[in-house]
């Protein structure tokens, strides 16, 4: 045994939730390491573990040949572990050296600032960073500021960076910088352990690969012993659930129609690159890929609740870019569930009722003359609770009281009995139990039945599969492909996720 | 039982006035004094006696007012802060428009009057949302910078251009007597703005819980989002809801002015947009309340004075016990009842063998 870290036979449980289950690893030996799974398969959980942010249920992590207790990153930083996370650590307003001088222990009454900037300015040139430790911190882009990041790491001396997706606040030519960074810093005789989804990138660097699902390592071997294939299908398991019987019913006209839609993200990348999608009546096109590769600006850029930069967007045949989300609602019919149900889909300080009402309730019968209808509000909301099997006390129940199944029954009987023509789900299964998920799969085909048009954003591929007459697959704000839920093999499917594009059928 | 114990919460305002006012006790007995004498000389001061009440009733109308102009905005998640500001830049319009526009039937140049200060209240709240709405700047801070602008220019106003010739004190000239505001306590200054608070209390507590508008703001004040995703045009109800605040605060200087001094003076609020936000709270925000919140405050500093000379206290005393209203106040709904608690507790000493199931959360 001569790995830096090894983790044996860790198991992290939340309450009932077993978050990782029996995970042996080791990191270190001046090499590479990439942990890849999809969301929810416990990387940064296993991750947290190893930097004293959190304690395992069971098992035990050895440092240097050693079984040791980390109780905060304080001790994992003694023993040189470093953790730059996904969200920088680091104070817009001060410079770089005094980031980085920030809780440097042993600094005594004074602080010697030039002589940590001229540590900082060798070290960075050392590793071929390029930092200039006097600017300020919001001055800098975000690959600079990872550097920082990094930079402030290797002060501490650490010998093992574990990196929480490295890549995804960069650009895509920061990533070439930022992954040539890995290599020196492997030269220099460091150890990487990084998190990502990306195929690509872990093809390009890793020297070692572990795959994880369901808070177990499902694979875990040399990157020289693997196919990109092979790693793509290891990740997305090869147990996809069965159809839900959906019927062959002729489709319709084309009800939703998205056209080159571009949007740029607060950092100035595209967070939607382009995408054009149509969804016919009586068709269910559900949308996959690993969460935040622009999923959320695509519902929201249908939904009108944010601005798209190009492109346009038609519902029923009628451009929509500027109509407000009323009238996208109201007048151009267009049904949505959002992925947040308790921030964006519901009002959690009001009643059943009135969450039912929400949508509508400026208009008859909800109010009238200004005035709001309670009466009719609570007797339509228990018509519904009656149709929509809701379990609930009384109408006049706050709906925080309720559970997550029956707020989305909640939210689809608003959304439904409003007769939309075209429908948006966004992660409508997220949280819910198997029962409640039944529900909401039989409500999104009842849709289709009904001849709606459907789109059904989800990360989770196999409620998609289940469902869904096409599947558009995401990364990086891009439709990589379009394929036939038949043919979506897992490493078909894993490729697409990891954005090497097909030519879209 | 536990209906009991959560109706005795929802008045746990009452229960921090009485707390203040004990510890308030405490305060004058070590000052020397009978603290039973002292706030018997204080509430028969401001309630029971007929010129005393008079007193409160007039410094309860602008209170009044500035309370519904934090209560208005709160409900779509604005705190304002600027009800003092808007009362002066009301007051201001108002009185501008009293003096200066000529010409006009009284009952229009009344009408004129009252709707130049709630426009003037209005737009100087307008500012504040405009910046918050479109810039995300925090209107807390905005309004109270705002207040002093807003004291300032009037103290300019009254001293250069609006000031009456010869006067010994920045004010403007006296306004004439077809605006004047009618008395309603005969040999008293109480005045019909106490009955325009009272309605308007009364419609806003009608408006803020059953019309869609009330409905609409206080979807916007609990959660932004959600108000989007429902359709609501967020941005333009920060608007709206700030300037019908400011507009009922700017009429609370309107109606100082022609209802009690007929001339517009220098620093002639003594802080009512501030008491405002007392009153507010102390009626846990409902405009129902409000006019009781407001009468207990207003009876606390008309009173002050009436104890000062009845028994020789120091009416500075009833500021530290306004000090302490505010405090344990703020503190009382700052607490959220804890029902599962409760339960739990009841359950325990009723029977502790019977296990009832969670049966909320189904």
């Amino acid at each position: 045994m001569n790995a830096f870290v090894s983790l044996k036979g860790i198991t992290k449980k939340y309450g009932d939730f077993t978050a990782l289950n029996n995970v042996n690893i080791e990191l270190g030996d001046g090499r590479i390491h990439a942990v890849m799974g999809e969301n929810g398969a416990g990387k940064t959980t296993l991750m947290n573990i190893i930097y004293g942010l959190d304690q395992p249920t069971s098992g035990e992590v050895w440092v240097n040949n050693t079984p040791v207790k980390m109780s905060s990153p304080k001790d994992a930083l003694h023993l040189g572990i470093g953790m730059i996370h996904q969200h920088f650590m680091l104070v817009d307003t001060l410079t770089v050296a005094e980031n980085i001088v920030l809780g440097l222990e042993g600094q005594g009454m004074s602080l010697d600032l030039k002589t940590h900037e001229a540590k900082i300015a060798v070290l960075s040139e050392e590793y071929g960073l390029n930092v200039d430790p006097k600017a300020e911190i919001w001055t800098l882009s975000m690959g600079m500021r990872q550097r920082v990041e990094i930079v402030k790491a290797l002060y501490r001396d650490v010998k093992l960076l574990i990196l929480d997706e490295p890549t995804s606040v960069l650009t895509p030519t920061e990533v070439g910088t930022f992954l040539d960074g890995l290599e020196r810093l492997k030269a220099r005789g460091k150890s990487v352990a990084f998190i990502t989804h990306k195929l690509d990138e872990v093809m390009a660097v890793a020297d070692d690969i572990t795959v994880m699902r369901h808070g177990a390592v499902t694979q875990s071997t040399p990157t020289a012993d693997i196919t990109k294939n092979e790693l793509a299908a290891s990740m997305m398991g090869a147990d996809f659930a069965g159809d839900l019987g959906k019927s062959n019913k002729a489709m319709g006209d084309v009800l939703l129609s998205i056209e080159g839609v571009s949007v740029v993200g607060e950092k100035g990348n595209l967070t939607l690159n382009n995408v054009s999608l149509n969804v016919k009546a009586g068709e269910i096109l559900g949308v996959a890929g690993v969460d935040g590769n622009g999923q959320d600006e695509l519902a929201d850029a249908i939904s009108g609740m944010a601005e798209i930069d190009k492109g346009e967007i038609y519902l029923s045949g009628v451009p929509v870019s500027s109509v407000s989300v009323k009238d996208r609602r109201q007048k151009h019919q267009l049904g949505y569930v959002p992925a947040d149900r308790h921030g964006t889909a519901v009002v959690m300080n009001y009643s059943v009722a009135m969450n039912g009402a929400l949508r509508d309730y400026s208009n008859a019968p909800y109010s009238k003359y200004g005035i709001m209808q309670n009466g009719t509000i609570r007797d339509v909301a228990e018509s519904w609770v009656e149709d929509y099997d809701i379990r609930l006390h009384s109408v006049d129940q706050e709906i925080r009281f309720l559970s997550g199944g029956n707020q989305q029954k909640l939210v689809f009987a608003r959304e439904i009995e409003s007769g939309p023509e075209i429908f948006m789900v966004v992660q409508p299964c997220k949280g819910l139990d198997i029962g409640a998920i039944n529900t909401v799969q039989q409500n999104v085909l009842a849709l289709k039945e009904a001849g709606k048009a459907v789109l059904y954003i989800s990360t989770e591929l196999e409620h998609i599969l289940a469902v869904a007459d096409r599947v558009a697959v995401m990364c990086e704000g891009q439709v990589t492909g379009i394929i036939k839920p038949e043919e979506a093999s897992g490493e078909r499917m894993g490729l697409l996720m990891a954005g090497v594009r097909e030519d879209a059928s | 039982m536990i209906k009991v114990i959560e109706f005795a919460f929802r008045l746990r305002t009452i229960w921090a006035v009485f707390l203040a006012l004990f510890v308030g006790g405490i305060m004058i007995a070590a000052a020397g004094h009978n603290p039973f004498t002292a706030y018997g000389a204080l509430f028969h001061g401001a309630f029971i006696d007929y010129y005393g009440l008079g007193a409160t009733l007039v410094k309860m109308s602008p209170i009044l007012l500035a309370g519904l102009a934090v209560i208005i905005p709160l409900r779509a998640g604005l705190f304002n802060i600027g009800g003092e500001g808007q009362i002066y830049m009301g007051a201001l319009c108002s009185t501008g428009v009293a003096l200066y526009v000529t010409g006009l039937p009284d009952l229009a140049h009344f009408a004129l009057v009252i709707v130049a200060g709630c426009i003037g209240g209005g737009l100087w709240a307008l500012i504040p949302a405009i910046l918050k709405a479109y810039r995300g700047i925090n209107e807390v801070i905005v309004t109270i910078l705002m207040n002093y602008v807003a004291i300032n220019l009037v103290s300019y106003f009254v001293s250069g251009p609006m000031m009456q010739e010869g006067a010994p004190y920045p004010y403007s000239p006296e306004i004439d007597d077809h605006l004047f505001l009618s008395w309603i306590m005969p040999g008293t200054d109480v005045h019909t703005g106490i009955i325009m608070g009272l309605l308007l209390s009364f419609t806003f507590w009608f408006i803020l819980k059953y019309s869609s508008v009330g409905i609409g703001w206080s979807t916007v004040g609990h959660n932004p989002v959600a108000a989007k995703y429902a359709g609501i045009n967020v941005k333009r109800q920060i608007l709206i809801s700030m300037f019908v605040g400011g507009a009922v605060a700017g009429l609370a200087g309107t109606i100082e002015v022609i209802g009690l001094k007929y001339r517009l003076f220098h620093l002639f609020s003594p802080g009512y947009g501030y008491d405002g936000i007392v009153v507010a709270f102390l009626a846990g925000l409902n405009p129902i309340f409000l006019p009781f919140a407001t009468l207990f405050l207003s009876g606390l500093k008309a009173g002050a004075n009436v104890m000062q000379r009845a028994i020789g206290l120091e009416s500075t005393i009833i500021e530290a016990i306004q000090g302490l209203v505010i405090i344990f106040t703020a503190a009382s709904l700052a607490l959220k009842f804890n029902k599962p608690f409760w339960e739990r507790f009841l359950n325990r000493k009723e029977a502790p063998s019977t296990v009832k199931g969670d049966s909320k959360n189904v």
